[in-house]
This record gives C-alpha cells, structure tokens and sequence, in this order.
C-alpha cells in the first residue's frame, strides 16, 4: 500500500500534511500565505488563501504532465513553385488546427500560465497513423478537406504537415496562485472548495471537479480534466481540469436554492451542500445511492465536530469542536458505513521535532546515567508525560454521550472565518509563546521516559537476576492509566500525580514548568480526499494510553522478526542443524529407520465431472494416499470411487504425473481441474468440485503440497523460472529443466509441472537474476519479494515472510440492449428472437443489474453500475452505441440505418488477497520488462522498462539483482523517457536493444541504450508489417517478435548488430495472442484455438521448436498447458542444454503447420474460462 | 536465504544412531548380536523400539520376556523424556553411535515409570501438549480442536509423519499478531547434576516493556551460571544495561557486542553447554521464534544444560 497524505489547516492557517506512513504533521513550509481551506485528492491539493484566491499543489510525480500542442502548416501546389504556402482565397489559413478552421500560426501559442514550459522547439510530426512519413513529415491529398496519404500521387494537389511541441507543467510541490483574471470576473471571493468527481460518470476517467461557494453563497463548479474547482456564495465549478490541465480553465456559476455554506464532493457524482440554516452535530446521511441520491434519512453521530470530510473509500475525517483535534472516524467499512468511534489522530507536528530529539538524544546517552545530561532529561521526560495526559484527557472528552441532542445553537457556523480569528484572538495571549516548540504528544517521547527510567532502575535489577525478566511494578501501564483517570478531576490531581511520579524515579527536578509551553495543535480544517485508508491499513497515528506499550512491544517484535536484523542467530541455528545431520546422520544412513513409513490417507467427499455422455457432476469418495517411493521421495495416489449403474468403481491419478492443479471459483460452484501430461495434450483435465470453499481451498493446498514432494520441489521459485498467469489472475511457476530446451529433442511442455503461487496478477515478467515483477488488473505494479505460497497455501505450503496483503480492482461489463420502433423510438422491447435486453457482450446470457454476481466469491463490489463511455468506437452523450441490427458493429453515432442500440454498464469489484509481492507505488503501469540476462551473466543495474497506463515509457532506475527478491529489486525511481504519443507495449533485450509499440500500432526502436546510458537517446519509427496493427512485441538475445491486433506472429528479419532495427517482417503464425523471447531467443506464446484429441482451449501456452541459433524461427509448435492462459514469461529461463548434434529430423508433416484451428464447441477443455 | 519452515524439518527429520546391546546380566539361549537403529529425535524409546524388543526376545528365554528398558553408562533412560532430550543430557560429546544397553530383569522402579503398551506414551504426550497449550493459549487451542484432530496429531509422530503433524500443529503455534507471542513459553530445563528432574516456569516471550526476551533473558532467570563462565564475569554484567532495555541496539547488533553484553566467555571456558536439539543456539535468539520452531512434537522446548568437555 503506498502512502498517501491526509491534509488539515490549523487555526493559524498553517498548512500540514499527515502521511499514512508517517508520525508527524508536516508543516508544507513553502506556503507563504495562511490558507483557510484545503480540499485534497491524491494527486493535488486546492486551497483558499487567506487573500481569498486560490491556489494548488500538485504533487511531484516521476511522470510528468505533458501537453502536446499542435498546429497544421497547408500547402498548395501551383505549377510555377511546386507545393509552396501561396494558397487560394477559398483555402484554409497557411497555418490552422486539423480542422482547416482556425487560423494558429506557431507564434500564437502561448504558455496558459507562468507554471508551465515549452519541453523543446517546435517539430514536424513524421509520423502518420502508425506509419513513417518521407522526411518532412508531408502527407498529400487532391483538395481541402480531403483524404490524406502518405504518398505523393499524380492528383495531390495540397498537402500538409503536423507540427508538434509539447509543454510541460512545473509548478510541482509548491502553491501556485490559481491566475487572478480567471476570478476577477466573479463578483465576490471564495469562501469554500472542495474537490472531488474523479469517478464521476460522464467524464471521461482523469477528470476532476473542482466546486467553490462564494461569500455571498453562490456555488461555482469547475471541470479541469483530471483535477477540477468552483466557487461560493454562489457555487462556482471550474471547468477543464485534468491530467493536461491541473490547473483548469474557467469558472462556471451553478444556481443553487439558498445560500450555501459549506460544499462538498465525493469520488462520484455528488456533491453536497450545506446551507445556512445547517445543523451542526454530525450526521450521516443514510441510503445515498444513484437511484436516490438525496439519500433516505439521518443518522445522528456521537459527538461534536466543528467540519467533517469524507475521503477516499467513505473513510470520514472530523475537527472536534472542544479541542480542535482531528478525528478519524474508525470501523467504516463498505458494509458499515457509519464506523465505530471517533478516534483521535494524536501525532506530533514536525516543528515539534526538535524537541523530541532532545529526548532522542537523550535516549542516545542512557547509558551514562551520571553524566550531567540528568537535569536536561528529566525535564523533557516530565514534560512530554504532562503532555501526554493532558492529550488523553482532550480525547475523553469526546466519547460523552450525545447522542440524540439537538443541534448547539452556541457552536459557530462551521465555516466562517469569524470563527478563526476568534479563536486565533482567543490564544493571543499565547501566540506569543508559540515560537517556543509546543510539545505536543508523541509516542517516542512517551516511550522515552519509561526507558530511562527502565534504565536506571535495572543496575539495581540485573544482581538479583530473578526480577530482571520482570515487571517493574512502579512503572507498569496499569499506572500510567489510573494515573491518567485521575487526570480528568482537574490539573491539581494531575500535579500531585506527576510529582509523585517523579519522586519514584529519585529525582524530584523541574518540576517549575511543567504546563503551559504545550498547546496541542489546533486545527481548522481536515481534508482526507487525497488519503486512503482500508481495513487492513495500520496506521501509526493514534496515542491512546492502552496502546502505548503495546505499540512499543510490536516495533520491538517487528524488529526481531525482520531477517536481516536477525540474520546472526538465525544464520547460527540453520548453520548448526545442518552440521548437526552431517554429525549424527551422514555416516550412518545405512541404519535401519526406526519408523517404517506406511500409507497415510486422507478422504473426503466431491463431486466429479463425468467427462462421458451424459455430462454431469457426480457424486464422489475421493481419497489422497501418500507414502514414501524407493528412494525415500514422498509420493501419493488420487482414489475417485463412484458408482456407476449400481457398480461400484474408481479412477485413480498419480501424484507424480499431475502437471497441475487449476482452481476455477465461479459463483455456483468451487471446483478444480486436474491436469496430468496427457490430459492436457487432450484439453481434458480431471474436473472436481468441493462443497465449500475453504474445502477447495484445503484438498487444492494438500495436493499441491503432495505434488511438490513428490517432484521434490520446495521452497521459493527458482531464478531461472517461469511463470504465468491464467485470465483469472492466478499465477502459476514451473522450474525449468536443462532438457526443456535441448535440441532436437525437448521435454514436451506438456510435461511441465506447475505450482500455483498466491497473488492476482495480470502480467508478469521475470529475468535470470530473479528479479521479478508483475501488474495488477487495477494497474499497479508489484515486485515479487522472494516468498511463495500465500493466498489459500497456509502453513507449510507457504513462506513465513515476504508475504503481503495484495489488492486487485478490476470492472465487470453488461450490456442494455434496445431496439428503435416507430411508435416509442428506442425501448427495450427487442424482437423475440433478439437478445437479452440485458445481457453479457455476446448477447448470449441475460446479465441484469441485479442477477450478475462479482466474478467468483473472492470478489466483493466496490461500486455501483454506472454507464461505460470508454467503449471503443466511441459513443453519443448517453453512453449508447448505434447499429442496424445485432450483433453487428457499432458506432457512436445515431444514424438512420440504425434499429438497435447498446450501451455498457461497468461495476468494479475488488479482491483481497496475499502473496509474495509488494507494491510499487505510485504509477500505475500497463507493461513492463527486464533485461534478460544470459546464464552468467552478472550485471549491476538491471534494466527495467515499463509503460505507465496513460501511455508514458518509464526507465527504472536502481534495480540491482544483488539479493534476489529483497528491496534491491525494487528500484529506486522511474525515469520518464519522452515520447510523442502514448504506447503500449515494450521490451528489451539481452544487448540492450528497446522496442516499443504506440497506441495506434506502430512499432518503434530505440536508439543507443546501454548499461551506461540506460535511457538511450531516440526513437526510430519501424514500419508496421502492412495493412496490420501491432499490439506487443518482445525481443530475446537477437529475435525480435511482434503480435498484431490480429493475432497474427511476425518475426524481425536482418536484425544485424550493427543495424539493431532489422529490415523487414516475417509472418510466423496466426491464432497468436502473446510472444514471450527469452535470453536464449526460444519463443513461447499463448495462443488460441488449440485443438487436443478431445477438446479445443484458447489460451494456451506453446513453444516453438527448432529455434537454433541460426535457424531462430524454429519450425513448429509444441503445446502446453492451456484452456484460459493470459499471460507467459520464459525470460528467466537461461538454462542451455547441452547441444546433441543430430542429424536434422525436421518432421516434415508439422514443418509449416501453423497454429491448428478449429471452430468445434468445446466441452470440457477450457474450464478456466476466458 | 533459508526460510523458517526448514527448520521445522530439520528438527522433525534428526535421527541419532544408536547401538542396541543386551545387558550381560540377561540370561540368554544364544549369543545377542547388537541392533543398530536410527532413531528420531522427536520419538519416544519405546515408541521407536519395537524392533529392538523383537531382535532380543529371539534369543530369550519365552519367560524373561519382561517389560524392556534401557540404560546408557549406568543410567536408566526415561522413556517419557524425548530421545533427543536423553541424548544431548547424557551422551552429547561423545562417539557416534550411541551405545544404549538393553535390559528386561531388574526394572528400576524408582527411576521409571512403566509403559506397557503405546496408549500410555500417548496419554503422556497429549498431556504434554495440554499443558503447552495452556500456557501458550490458557487451553484454548488445543480445547477448540476435536478428537480426531488429537489423533492425528499423535499419528504424526507415531507414524513420523511430518506434514500431518504440522498442518494440525501449525495451529498451536499461532498467536495473535499484536501480542508479539505466547502467553507463556512452555519449556523444561534439564541438568544432569541437579536434585530436580527439569526446572519449569512461567516466562512470557515479551518483557512488561515491550522487548523481546531472548534464550539468554531465560537463562539468567533460571540458570544463571549457564551464561557465567565465572563469578567475577556475572558481576561484570551486572553493571552493564540490561539487553533489550538498554539500548535499543540490543537487537541488531553484531555477534560481538552480545557477547560482551551478556559477558559470556570470549576468553573464559565454558562451564555449560546450553542443547536445544543438539545444537547451541546464540543467546540473543529469541525465546518465542525458538519455542516455534525448536519445539519437540510435545510444543515444549526442552532445554538441556550440560558440562561443557573439558577439552
């Protein structure tokens, strides 16, 4: 879980930032200005000044935002110039937009603010729709507006070019000014913001919306596409902000009914306000969903809260209206949304700091007890003990009972400003005192003096070795909480208990000031947009007295269980054993065993899917028996006992020859497929299913325990191994053997043996040094950390550590079907023999709203159906797409041909699991790779390539290989590689060479990569092979693979080193989905339509054969595992075989078969599904 | 790096030779050859023995076939006592195999008790796990576990099965996350010298403070002179801070400054070998991750503190 940020403005108007992983506020120093307001999402930051503009901070992000301005120079040919800029008086302006509309020469284009810069000159754009233009970048037509092609013709009588130059925003991680003019023409100041809507439906993703009321209570809202603002008095909306434009473009003015106080927005499309006449305790609104947005009544909350905000997943951030603290209401879950208890965030600002580190360095010296530091000490420690209680005794305050209580008519209006500077006016008297550090409570400080006094209790202690290991009785938590009970009858009560407290430790010092120089911070205003907390999330925030100890007790076994810390001891006992075995055992292993080994048997009842006619799940004994073989390897046998027409019979399985175990969750049933070699060439595994889950979950774990014995496999995957991923998300491994790639006689792949490692991925890419790292359905990116197991593999089929707690998001599609009659138009009465009107994309199953289930019970919703408007080939304002008749393709557009119409719905949901992996923060990726690396090869800095999901190209700078899977694989920092347009796809290979493939499916190389300049300097554009569109690429030792959007496999011929972009496209095959190179240049890929002697699966993982160095497109396919594979990397695999020279055996009949295909309806064979 | 789990393996897998030979003061038909045998660690004698019982009971007479018991240098071995427990107590240190001498007359009833059919070391060692478990967990683990997950907790190390006994002993090992261990360790400290046959305690595996306590915090409790070479070096460490609570460098510190801490004897010899499984492990080695994973099948870790060879 990357960090993120809850941000809150004091009541001197000082901005701070509290981050998930941290412990104290940081004061954002480079605020000038007080601020009144602060509205926060993730990736920025709105704020109203106390000069009443507005301001914003985004944050520094390793990507860049990027604006990509363009302009058109025309041309006209005339027989005397040739093609020159002298065009008729009915043509367009020289320069124009693509529209031919808009006079835009180059000088015109000014910066839209002084934070933003030009990246470079202007240039020509030689790239024309995925293919390179002649030099010059011209592309030709007979007239205005026309057709343009790349080539020249004998009727091109204009032709034009694309100038480009990009700006870039600079204004990251500090206040910028929100441009004056832009709010100039409002008639009155902002008195609220708040921000929010990146969910909202009818914008495309990356839109923010920005709302502000004025003084005179007006609202304002404003769309930046990707970050967004309005105004108050009346409600302002600011127009245009997103990931191009963080700053936005223009206020529009929204009507509302009454005069609005306080405004604000969720995720989602609503917005909130509070008028006048509002009430002030804190209430929850009830029942807000999309179809009753107003929600259906009001909760009343415990406790009073001057503000109130809710933040990302509905967690809710509050003021206290006694003491100004923050409150982070706790227990909101998706199915309790109205929490727990308040709880109060209790963290030390940073100014604070310099007096903790007195205590810290304090601490330091603990050890000289006699020094003359003693006086200094104490005094911190008697200090941040007042403070600490004083602290407590603010946070009991809340819980009084309240509930109920009609509004406080004293409280006042929650944002006005009279408010602050009463209250600012109120500590006048200490403002004075305010350079003095506050000591607000911390934890370290609370834990500090305990120590000390631990210490000097201990000399005394350790003689009478009895006592050591025990409780100090003075000093136990049970004290520090009466003491603290006493603490709420008044100061008088605290002081006589600090005294005595004192007294105890012997030294009765300082007790001159022990109040007054700590005011714990008060705040004005909480923001939480930008801070996500889950339920699973541990923050270090809260202070309360019963956790003290417990807080500390868990650093402490944090800190011993960490390896490295515990690496000598540990490193000692794994030393000894094993010197022990060689000691007692090693000479002696001829001894009979004590223990004769027997059978050991475990039963249960399944159903079986009978795969004969008729097809159907049955009732069934299943029995696992292990024992142990010859050599003392541990093996098993699989009983399925059934009856059939009354007979009672069994099937039975060897452990030994399962390839793999494949769970298939769906939403009736929890079953599993067995493959064994054999089965998997006929796409016919063994199909089971459990009566429950955790059942499932139990045999799968068992079994596939008992498969590793039996393979003698244990422990994490290996560097060289290989890994993939089914259209489920579940990862598979398989350690390669020197065999699987030997020539001319491999090891089938239908041979391998595939264990399943916890996790939910959606690509996964690995090198020969073992570094390894993976993306999410949701994007984010995931570095395995050298574990294995997690997920349902508990307990001995899983690695202690290394495993984390992984979230995946992903959106499950339904489809509204209508059809046009001439009476309604558009209804959803369709023809009897039309589809579902609601219905999956196929038309085939009836999908409602209600009916369709997340995809397996892992999955929970996260949110409601709303309407997809990112469907490719666009569609109209209402998310419908046009076509004459289904299933046809649609467009965006209504025309008169049109009968039918289609629009997408979208929910997410969301699964939480554990694996070996963790989390690369903070861009979320589409693809990645790493260099592959040859069998010794011992390289430094390994190279590492990815794709942000906005089509950046990124570098990963300090990934090292030096400790497989620890933090060394996980790099420091992304470096952002400069492109003209998004991409999506890219790999590199074993030299260096980087290939890359653009959204519109070009193909690209990049120049002049090496270790030492691991950014390279250009791109060069590669013709795509003609009239197809690439989608992936991947590049081994020296092959060069493409897949285009037709599933078709293209091989690079003449890639030479000396000219590293090749010559030309070779066509290898079709039914193609992924090619995975590896450092050996042997070529897997998933494909689909594989046909098995009982069954066709798509999906399915294949390997080329006859790959050699000088033959490196081999000759034909061997299939492997398959029926709803995604996702393969052999690149780890750098194992050679020991070359057997052979006479050429090349069988003739598979030499040219491509992929074979077939259109049969399938049974049985694909049971993952796709 | 190796993960924890191979540990568990480790210890479940050790195996000490052993030389079976007939008492001489048996009466015997013919001559006894002795009977060499590989015995786990974690097992019981007369669990393990059967074989040995038979390979004797061919040359006896038919009515000395009384109950069998052992003795290794003149002392009787306790069958309740894990066989790992009496090899590193009475014979660590010396040559491999392990000479155990084989009796059926004269059984010692002051120093054993008797086992007469394998129900008995089962109702011993199920009790022994109990009581582990109501230290660790106050019962409750053990209590929520059925019958037949008792059994197969005892078929494991019956029938040494490793993965059996561990997907069900697994959960007696758990603990909840933020109390940093059990309630109390279960352990028993064995002497070869001392009056009692073990010393047991409660001891938590978290100081009132927070720290984690190490196998060198036990033995200071419990037997401090295991960890002073000499009487002026306990003095020495008696003036230095207490580990853990000193600083917080404790932890994470190198080899060398525990051994100065603990004023263990870098140039002092050593008086006492500390065995957990025949093997010493460091005193700063936590007390709860060694009651995890160096624990016999009974969840006791058994301590055995021994003259350390003079040589």
């Amino acid at each position: 879980m990357p960090s993120s940020l809850l941000w809150a403005v004091d009541v001197y108007g000082r901005v701070y930032s509290l981050s998930t992983a941290g412990q104290q506020w940081e004061h954002c120093r480079d605020a000038h200005l007080e601020f009144k307001r602060v509205t926060a999402v993730q990736q920025c930051c709105w704020s109203i000044a106390c000069d009443h503009n507005i301001y914003l901070y985004v944050h520094a992000s390793e990507v860049p935002i990027r604006y990509q301005e363009e302009t058109y120079e025309n041309q006209r040919w005339n027989p005397v110039d040739g093609f020159s800029d002298r065009l008729l008086p009915s043509d367009r302006w020289q320069w124009s937009d693509i529209t031919g509309l808009k006079h835009q020469p180059l000088g015109d284009f000014q910066l839209p603010s002084e934070n933003w810069e030009w990246e470079a000159d202007w240039y020509i754009d030689e790239n024309f729709g995925g293919e390179p233009t002649e030099k010059g970048g011209w592309t030709y037509a007979i007239d205005f507006p026309a057709t343009y092609t790349k080539d020249k013709k004998w009727n091109s009588c204009v032709r034009r070019r694309r100038w480009i130059r990009y700006r870039r925003y600079k204004a990251q991680d500090t206040w910028v000014k929100i441009p004056s003019e832009q709010t100039e023409s409002l008639p009155d100041p902002f008195n609220d913001i708040t921000c929010g809507g990146w969910e909202i439906t009818e914008e495309p993703r990356g839109c923010l919306a920005l709302w502000a009321v004025s003084l005179q209570g007006k609202v304002r809202t404003q769309f930046v596409p990707d970050h967004f603002y309005c105004t108050f008095e009346q409600v302002w909306f600011r127009c245009d902000i997103n990931h191009h434009n963080p700053e936005g473009s223009v206020w529009e003015e929204v009507p509302v009914p009454g005069e609005v106080v306080q405004i604000s927005c969720g995720p989602g499309d609503l917005v909130w306000a509070v008028l006048w006449e509002g009430h002030l305790l804190v209430w929850f609104r009830r029942g807000v969903n999309s179809h009753n947005p107003c929600g259906s009544g009001w909760i009343g909350m415990v406790g009073e809260m001057v503000m109130i905000n809710v933040g990302l997943s509905d967690q809710v951030w509050a003021i206290g209206f006694e003491d100004r603290a923050v409150y982070f209401r706790q227990g909101v879950t998706a199915s309790e949304l109205s929490g727990k208890a308040w709880k109060v965030v209790s963290v030390p600002r940073d100014s604070e700091r310099s007096h903790s580190s007195a205590s810290a360095s304090s601490l330091q010296s603990a050890g000289c007890f006699f020094g003359g530091e003693v006086r200094l000490q104490s005094q911190a420690s008697m200090l941040s003990d007042a403070d600490a209680e004083t602290e407590r005794a603010g946070g009991e305050v809340v819980p009084t009972p309240e509930i109920g209580d009609a509004p406080k008519p004293r409280i006042p209006k929650v944002t006005s400003d009279s408010f602050i500077s009463e209250l600012v006016s109120d500590r006048e008297g200490q403002i004075s005192r305010r350079d003095v550090p506050p000591a607000g409570p911390s934890i370290p400080e609370e834990d500090h003096p305990e120590k000390e006094l631990e210490d000097r209790a201990s000399p005394a202690q350790v003689l009478s070795p009895s006592q050591s290991g025990g409780v100090d009785p003075q000093w136990s938590n049970v004290d520090l909480e009466e003491a603290q009970t006493h603490l709420t009858s008044g100061p008088g009560g605290d002081a006589a208990e600090t005294s005595s407290l004192s007294s105890v430790a012997t030294y009765n010092l300082a007790l001159e000031e022990p109040y007054g120089l700590d005011e714990p911070p008060k705040w004005a205003w909480v923001s939480g947009g930008g801070c996500l907390v889950e339920c699973h999330t541990q923050l270090n925030w809260f202070n309360s007295s019963t956790s003290t100890a417990l807080n500390s007790s868990m650093q402490a076994m944090s800190l011993s269980i960490t390896p490295a810390q515990t690496a000598a001891w540990r490193k000692q006992i794994f030393e000894q054993l094993s010197e022990r075995s060689k000691r007692e055992m090693e000479n002696f292993m001829h001894y009979e065993q004590a223990i004769e080994q027997s059978v050991w048997v475990k039963k249960g009842t399944m159903q079986w899917w009978r795969d004969w006619k008729p097809h159907k799940w049955v009732d069934v004994q299943f029995a696992l028996e292990q024992f142990s073989g010859v050599e003392g390897n541990k093996d098993g046998i699989l009983f399925i006992y059934y009856t059939f027409n009354d007979e009672k019979k069994y099937l039975h399985m060897f452990i030994n020859e399962v390839t793999i175990l494949v769970p298939v969750l769906n939403d009736s049933k929890h079953t599993f497929a067995i493959y064994t070699a054999e089965r998997t060439k006929q796409r016919w595994p063994m199909r089971l299913a459990a009566a429950t889950e955790l059942e499932m979950h139990d045999w799968l774990a068992l079994l596939s325990v008992s498969c590793c014995d039996s393979r003698g496999i244990q422990g994490p995957p290996s560097k060289q191994a290989i890994w993939s991923v089914t259209c489920k998300g579940d990862i598979f491994v398989s350690e390669p053997t020197k065999e699987l790639e030997a020539s001319p006689y491999p090891t089938p792949c239908a041979q391998m043996f595939w264990r399943q490692v916890g996790g939910h991925l959606r690509i996964i890419e690995s090198n020969s040094l073992g570094v390894v790292w993976g993306i999410g359905y949701d994007h984010t990116a995931w570095v395995h950390t050298g574990g294995y197991g997690g997920g349902f593999f508990q307990g001995l089929a899983s690695s202690t550590d290394n495993i984390y707690t992984q979230t995946d998001v992903k959106s499950v599609y339904i489809y509204e079907n209508q059809r046009w009659n001439p009476v309604t138009g558009y209804t959803n009465r369709g023809l009897p023999t039309d589809r579902y009107m609601w219905s999956n994309a196929s038309g085939l199953k009836e999908c409602t709203k209600n009916n369709t289930k997340p995809p397996s019970p892992n999955w929970t919703w996260v949110s409601d159906w709303t309407i997809d408007y990112a469907v490719p080939g666009g569609t109209d304002r209402e998310g419908w797409q046009y076509a004459a008749d289904f299933p046809a393709s649609y467009h965006g557009n209504k025309t008169l041909k049109d009968f039918v119409r289609r629009r997408r719905w979208a929910r997410k949901c969301k699964l939480t699991t554990t694996g070996p992996w963790q989390e690369v923060p903070p861009i979320p990726l589409s693809d990645i790779t790493i260099l592959p690396c040859g069998p010794k090869s011992t390289v430094e800095q390994v190279s590492l390539w990815a794709i942000s999901n906005k089509g950046d190209i990124l570098c990963r700078l300090g990934v090292t290989s030096l400790t497989p899977g620890s933090s060394s694989n996980y790099g420091s920092s992304w470096l952002h590689v400069g492109t003209d347009q998004p991409f999506k796809s890219i790999s590199i290979g074993a030299v260096h060479q980087v290939w890359a493939i653009a959204k519109d499916g070009s193909a690209f190389y990049r120049g002049s990569v090496s270790a030492q300049n691991p950014a390279g300097d250009c791109w060069y554009h590669i013709p795509s092979p003609t009239g197809q569109k690439l989608k992936q690429v991947s590049v081994g030792r020296t092959s060069v693979y493409t897949v285009d959007e037709n599933g078709n496999l293209w091989y690079r011929h003449g890639v030479t080193p000396s000219y590293p972009q090749g010559s030309s496209w070779e066509h290898i095959s079709n039914n193609v989905r992924k090619v995975s190179v590896g450092p050996l240049d042997q070529v897997w890929v998933i494909a689909d339509k594989v046909q098995g002697s009982h069954s066709l699966s798509c999906g399915t993982v294949c390997r080329r054969l006859g790959v050699l160095p000088m033959e490196p497109k081999g000759h034909s396919w061997d299939y492997g595992i398959g029926g709803g594979w995604d996702h393969i990397t052999v690149r780890g695999n750098a194992m050679e075989a020991p070359r057997i020279v052979m006479p050429s055996l090349t069988d003739n009949q598979t030499a040219t078969r491509p992929l074979q295909t077939s259109n049969q309806p399938e049974m049985n064979g694909n049971p993952v599904g796709c | 790096m190796a993960d924890d789990k191979d540990v568990l393996r480790d210890v479940w897998f050790g195996r000490i030779p052993a030389c079976f030979t007939l008492s001489p003061e048996e009466t015997t038909e013919r001559e006894a050859e002795p009977y060499y045998l590989l015995l786990p660690r974690v097992s019981y004698l007369t669990l393990v023995t059967d074989k040995v019982k038979k390979h004797f009971l061919r040359v006896m007479k038919a009515e000395d076939s009384t109950e069998m018991w052992f003795e290794y240098e003149g002392t009787p071995l306790k069958w309740h006592y894990p066989i790992g427990v009496l090899f590193d107590l009475h014979a660590s240190n010396t040559a491999l195999p392990w000479n155990v001498t084989v009796h059926f007359k004269n059984f010692p009833e002051h120093d054993l008790l008797h086992c007469t059919s394998n129900s008995v070391i089962e109702a011993h060692f199920m009790s022994c796990i109990k009581e582990a478990d109501a230290l660790k967990h106050k019962g409750q683990v053990i209590n929520d576990m059925q019958k037949k997950d008792h059994k197969q907790l005892w078929m494991g190390l019956q029938n040494d099965k490793f993965d059996q006994f561990w997907a069900m002993n697994r959960k007696l090992m758990e603990y909840p996350t933020d109390e940093g261990g059990f309630r109390y360790i279960p352990f028993r400290m064995y002497q070869t010298m001392g009056e009692r046959p073990f010393i047991q305690k409660l001891f938590r595996p978290v100081s009132p403070e927070g720290h984690t306590l190490t196998l060198g915090d036990l033995l200071k409790e419990l037997f401090p002179a295991a960890i002073c070479a000499e009487e002026h070096s306990c003095d020495l460490v008696a003036t230095l801070p207490r580990p853990g609570t000193g600083s917080q460098t404790a932890g994470r510190n190198s080899d060398q400054a525990q051994r100065v801490e603990y004023g263990a004897s870098i140039d002092e010899p050593k008086r006492f070998q500390v065995m957990i499984h025949g093997i010493e492990p460091l005193l700063e080695t936590p007390i709860q991750w060694l009651s995890e994973h160096l624990s016999h099948p009974d969840n006791f870790l058994h301590i055995s503190i021994i003259p350390a060879p003079s040589d």
